[in-house]
């Protein structure tokens, strides 16, 4: 529940929702990949928690609240568009992002080899490979690794056990590592891969 | 003690401290003996430290006014 005791004290909306404007852009830029997208959906989730009057505002933690709301707009949207979406199949569990790095030896004249891979990715390139991944275990993955949150807390904020997030974060690192080979690959940011 | 496929499982869950004392303890005791898989859990903590440095992305300005002028209409209703 996120009833607050002292909600009576009126607090202007924007005081309260725009030191979090940056986190829910960035956030939903990490889920649905499109600015545009991402930004409609930050419109979307203020609409809601505007909505929810002054009663349902948690004061004390506002970020967790707001991302609760994000991540529910974030779902209804994609119920509308891709109602029929089930979970994608790892093609090989065993695809292993070190291993393959050290077996291919992808970047010429690299003494710290596997750092030099992650350098290679920006801000923009990362949002590009989290998209390759299933949106439940991307979800998880955003919420544990880039915010930190805890595995019970995504329980709690996408409604579901703490068990499958854990499932939902094995499977999301093994395909985020896949996401991160195969876009280096393609866009031509490795040896002997056409620049693109 | 187990073996390296069994431990690069448990490398994140080790990171997260999501793993009983149990399967931390052959954890350790495989790192002790396995550079591989101390060069695995190394990777692990990178990529880690990649992702949540991606947390601090900023807005930008002409995306950061649109929303606030956005959240001021919301609050003028």
């Amino acid at each position: 529940m996120y009833v607050h005791a002292a909600a009576e004290t009126a607090e202007p909306f924007a005081t309260l929702v725009e030191p979090h404007l940056d986190y829910l852009y960035a956030f939903a830029r990490k889920l649905c990949g499109e600015r545009t997208v991402a930004e409609d959906l930050v419109q979307d989730t203020l609409v809601r928690a505007f909505r929810a009057g002054d009663s349902l505002r948690n004061r004390e933690r506002p970020r967790y609240w707001l991302t609760k709301i994000l991540l529910s707009a974030s779902a209804d949207r994609r119920r509308k568009e891709a109602p029929h979406e089930h979970d994608v199949p790892l093609e090989d569990e065993r695809f292993s992002l070190f291993d393959t790095l050290a077996e291919e030896d992808p970047l010429p004249y690299s003494d710290r080899l596997h750092l030099d891979f992650l350098d290679l990715f920006d801000d923009d390139s990362l949002t590009a490979s989290l998209q390759q991944i299933h949106v439940a275990h991307r979800t998880a993955l955003v919420l544990a690794y880039v915010y930190g949150y805890k595995a019970r807390e995504i329980a709690e904020l996408t409604g579901t056990t703490t068990g499958t997030v854990l499932a939902r974060l094995y499977r999301g690192r093994k395909q985020l590592e896949k996401a991160l080979w195969e876009y280096a690959k393609q866009r031509g940011l490795l040896k002997g891969e056409p620049r693109r | 003690m187990i073996a390296c496929r069994e431990a690069a499982e448990r490398l994140w869950s080790y990171l997260d401290r999501n793993i009983d004392q149990a399967q931390e303890d052959e954890l350790e005791q495989h790192l002790g003996l396995c550079r591989h898989c101390c060069g695995e859990l190394e990777f692990a903590k990178q990529v880690r430290n990649k992702l949540s440095a991606s947390a601090d992305t900023p807005l930008a300005p002409t995306a950061r006014a649109r929303l606030q002028k956005f959240v001021q209409r919301l609050g003028e209703r």
